[in-house]
């Protein structure tokens, strides 16, 4: 594993939101085709974890680093920049938007153009607009969604949002893909989908992958290494077959007596 | 020594008024998380009230002065209090689980509404407000002065938010209140009747901004349907100076509100500001909060969950 | 796309020549230019709230932010233009002389963008601070800054104080008008057509994503400010160079309130319906002229009311509907 220098690299990570301690001495770090879980009991920091990578927060103490550079206390929109996209717990779209273009927002980004183009109008402008278009409805395409394209975002069922979010995180053409609870409120069978769909992301995009959930069979079903937070500290960290077996693992999910037991 | 003493005497009284509307703004945020525009309004109406129900009862009452300026008073705080609660039933209820942006607008309706109401039934022109109590300074302590209007400010305030302590600290529907700010969703499952609570709030903020609006007019003397509109706005400074859904951040924020524009006015000179710019004051101030403590002097911080 | 942009060009060029012919440059030449003086007013005044709407409708509507300053903006932008061809119109006019008998218009128009500039200006310094505000915050902070932008005019000697600023030149005509309201159409309808521009519509509908997906939700905020605030400034100064006379009491909370009326009714967010509830209050406004007082009354309920039935505004979007007509048949 430490052949290749990591993509993303937190160490001695820690945040408190006045008194309370969220997440403390949070080391961890994930390389280029790699899907790491990162699991743990309501309230372990997951998602604070997820907010500090992305520049939501601003992290107490310790370092994060992305491909070399440090990204620490970043605006959010700087960390996506560098090649860090996410979806949301709950289902964030642009909801007055189609959906071909929620995904072309996304590709802002990498815009050569901007407000004076968008005036102006020029051949520079329309080919890129064209090309946008083209590259949001080929990313569409590859999951699924392309005849919808033009649709409201709010007309999809419940697991097409949830996809068109991976795709318009992808749009932003990300080098590490954050997964918040991407499982959530899905049924067994589209629980199926979305683990194959995953998996086929990261090894079509060349991505590194940090997925949060609480789906224990779709974490222990497509991640190659899992992390363990409680009450913001990493307890455990191995393969799936290593935390399930974990002591402390299992006493954090289930309660002390079990382990006496 | 003595000058600046009084300006801040007179800026007490004036920081009591403001503080007395702020209360207002402050409890319906709490409960509501909306900004009531409106409540300007509501104050303004509270003066007119007081206005009629002198001329009304002045004949009743010869000697009785003191009894006659209470009876004023109540009776603008009952009047005030019920186009409040009617006010929420009317325009905000059927919005409550719309976006507050929608509530906003009709707020800025309302407020429309309330002001050019008033200007077609009493007219665009101020009118005269009677002096609820005989006039004349107190020779206060050591050549301070105090009007008999600003004692009254003073002491009605005083009983006032002590009131209000009493009936948000220690009653049923004030333990009800507090919960419905804490947690709607958990208030309402333990059986608190919302709309109950929110109407009681409305009532409550607008009887305050009345007896504000019978000392604000005591003070000015004049009274005129858009009278509530900047005052209204101050109080709001004043209650986001506080921290907004803190009741005595409310006070505080109304009082230091009071005291700063007096004394920007009284030592214009000094200062280099034009009196002129006395009604920017507390906007500069509120730019000024927002900018470096939004939570304001006594509120908690909110985070957007993401 | 292209045909937008000389759609455009069309109706600026359409807007001068109804100009000439309507208003008579210099002198009515044809007897269909005899056309009524209170019917011009009302035109004019209609183009101008045009211009008013749709900026504002940048903010408001395109980029979910509330501003209820807008008339800060328009102020800043009457007094900058009259300052220059009124105070300070003698010597703005000999350093024109080479221009000739062209001089007044140059410098009404030189005067105009300036007025567009400096409320620009005014337009960055309030869309900075405020940009961490949101909803009723941020409503109430406009505001303040359009209050302490009247009140600074109202101490300020050299613009007239409290009294206002008489002799502004007429220089408005309805050909300018139209030409600005016209750019402020094109300007408001092209931004928000494209990738870039979709970004406001992102900032509005979920700013923590839109920042998620790699959007300066500040940037695009600022930008709505300051384009908003440059086209107020330019109505400001039409404004000025129409009626000749502005008072700081003119551009106070309930002219701010008459623009925010007009994007609510428009429908926020929809560049045809708010130009379309522009001219039909602009019209409204004249017809109950004679009923003044029950006209601010018939507002706020028409706001409250409204509100309560329908939050998406009374017209919507005109061309969407035009095109599901069509659709439909």
């Amino acid at each position: 594993m430490s052949e290749s220098k990591s993509l993303l690299e937190l160490s001695g990570v820690g945040i408190r939101f006045g008194g309370l301690v969220a997440v403390s001495g949070f080391d961890f770090s994930i390389s280029t085709g790699e899907l790491v879980g990162l699991i743990g009991p309501n309230g372990a920091g997951k998602t604070t974890v997820f907010n500090i990578i992305t520049g939501v927060y601003a992290p107490s103490e310790g370092a994060v680093r992305f491909s070399g550079s440090s990204i620490n206390g970043l605006a959010p929109n700087k960390i996506t920049a560098f090649g860090i996209a996410r979806t949301f717990q709950n289902i964030r779209l642009f909801s007055s938007l189609s959906v071909v273009d929620n995904v072309r927002t996304a590709l802002n980004l990498h815009l050569q153009t901007g407000m004076f183009g968008a005036l102006w109008r020029g051949r520079k402008f329309r080919e890129e607009e064209h090309r946008v278009r083209i590259e949001a409805l080929e990313l569409l395409e590859i999951f699924g969604l392309a005849k919808m394209a033009d649709a409201p975002c709010r007309s999809l069922s419940y697991g097409d949002q949830r996809r068109l979010e991976i795709v318009r995180a992808l749009a932003t053409r990300p080098r590490l893909l954050l997964l918040d609870e991407p499982a959530a409120g899905m049924n067994p069978t589209e629980k199926v989908e979305l683990m194959k769909l995953i998996r086929f992301t990261q090894e079509r995009f060349g991505l590194a992958v940090l997925l949060v959930e609480h789906d224990m069979k779709v974490v222990m079903g497509i991640c190659q290494r899992i992390a363990v937070l409680e009450y913001g500290r990493k307890i455990a960290e191995g393969t799936p077959s290593e935390i399930q077996k974990n002591q402390r693992v299992i006493a954090a999910y289930l309660g002390e007596e079990v382990v006496d037991a | 020594m003595n000058e600046l003493l009084q300006q801040i005497l007179n800026g007490l009284s004036l920081g009591a008024i403001y503080a007395l509307i702020a209360l207002g703004y402050t409890m319906v945020y709490g409960v509501l998380r909306f900004i009531n525009f409106a409540h300007g309004d509501v104050f303004m109406v509270g003066a007119f009230s007081g206005l009629y129900l002198f001329r009304w009862l002045k004949p009743f009452f010869d000697g009785g002065r003191w009894l006659l300026a209470a009876l004023v008073l109540l009776g603008a705080m009952l009047i005030s209090a019920t186009l409040g609660v009617l006010v929420e039933w009317l325009a905000y209820r059927p919005l409550r689980e719309k976006p507050r942006l929608t509530v906003l607008i009709t707020a800025i309706g309302v407020s429309l509404l309330l002001e050019y109401s008033a200007q077609l039934l009493f007219g665009a022109a101020p009118r005269g407000f009677p002096s609820l109590v005989e006039g004349g300074a107190i020779g206060g302590i050591g050549g301070l002065h105090a009007s008999n209007v600003q004692v009254l400010v003073f002491l009605v305030s005083g009983a006032l938010l002590f009131a209000l302590r009493f009936i948000v600290m220690r009653t049923r529907i004030g333990l009800a209140m507090r919960a419905l700010s804490l947690n709607p969703t958990a208030a309402a499952l333990m059986g608190v009747n919302i709309s109950v609570v929110i109407s009681f709030t409305f009532g409550l903020g607008s009887a305050l901004a009345a007896a504000g609006a019978i000392f604000y007019a005591s003070l000015y003397q004049a009274i005129d349907p858009f009278m509530g509109v900047l005052p209204g706005l101050k109080a709001f400074v004043a209650a986001v100076l506080g921290g907004i859904g803190s009741l005595p951040g409310a006070a505080l924020g109304g009082v230091i509100l009071g005291v700063v524009e007096t004394l920007v006015v009284g030592y214009s000179k000094e200062l280099g500001i034009p009196p002129g710019y006395r009604d920017a004051v507390a906007f500069v101030i509120l730019i000024l909060i927002l900018l470096f403590k939004p939570s304001g002097l006594l509120g908690k911080n909110h985070r957007e969950k993401v | 796309m292209i045909r937008s942009k000389s759609v455009l060009f069309l109706m600026i060029l359409l807007s001068t020549v109804v100009s000439y012919v309507f208003t008579g440059h210099p002198e009515p030449s044809w007897p269909i230019a005899q056309i009524d003086d209170y019917v011009l007013n009302i035109i004019v005044l209609a183009g101008i709230n045009i211009t008013l709407a749709v900026s504002l409708n940048l903010v408001n509507g395109h980029t979910g932010q509330f501003s209820l300053g807008h008339a800060g903006f328009m102020a800043v932008g009457a007094y900058a233009s009259a300052w220059l061809t009124q105070v300070r119109g003698k010597e703005f006019l000999a350093a024109l002389h080479f221009c000739d008998a062209a001089a007044p218009v140059v410098a009404f128009l030189l005067a105009t963008i300036f007025g567009g500039f400096v409320a620009a200006i005014a337009g960055f310094a309030v869309g900075l601070p405020s940009l961490r505000l949101k909803g009723d915050y941020l409503a109430i902070v406009t505001l303040g800054f359009g209050e302490i932008i009247r009140v600074v005019i109202q101490n300020t000697d050299s613009l007239g104080g409290a009294r206002g600023l008489t002799g502004v030149p007429i220089r408005t005509t309805l050909g300018w008008t139209f030409a600005i309201a016209a750019c402020a159409i094109y300007v408001a309808a092209s931004l928000v057509k494209s990738t870039y521009g979709r970004g406001f519509l992102a900032v509005r509908d979920d700013e923590i994503a839109a920042e998620a997906m790699g959007i300066n939700a500040t940037k695009y905020k600022v930008t709505a400010f300051v384009v908003g605030a440059f086209f107020a400034g330019l109505a400001g100064a039409l404004y000025a160079h129409f009626i000749g006379y502005i008072t700081p009491e003119g551009f106070n909370f309930l002219k701010s309130v008459d623009v925010v009326v007009m994007v609510i009714l428009g429908g926020m967010g929809s560049t045809a319906g708010v130009s379309v509830a522009a001219v039909g209050l602009t019209v409204l406004n004249e017809l109950l002229r004679q009923a003044e007082q029950y006209r601010m009354i018939a507002f706020a309920l028409l706001l409250i009311v409204l509100m309560i039935l329908r939050p998406q505004g009374l017209i919507g979007d005109p061309v969407r509907w035009f095109k599901a007509r069509r659709a439909n048949r």
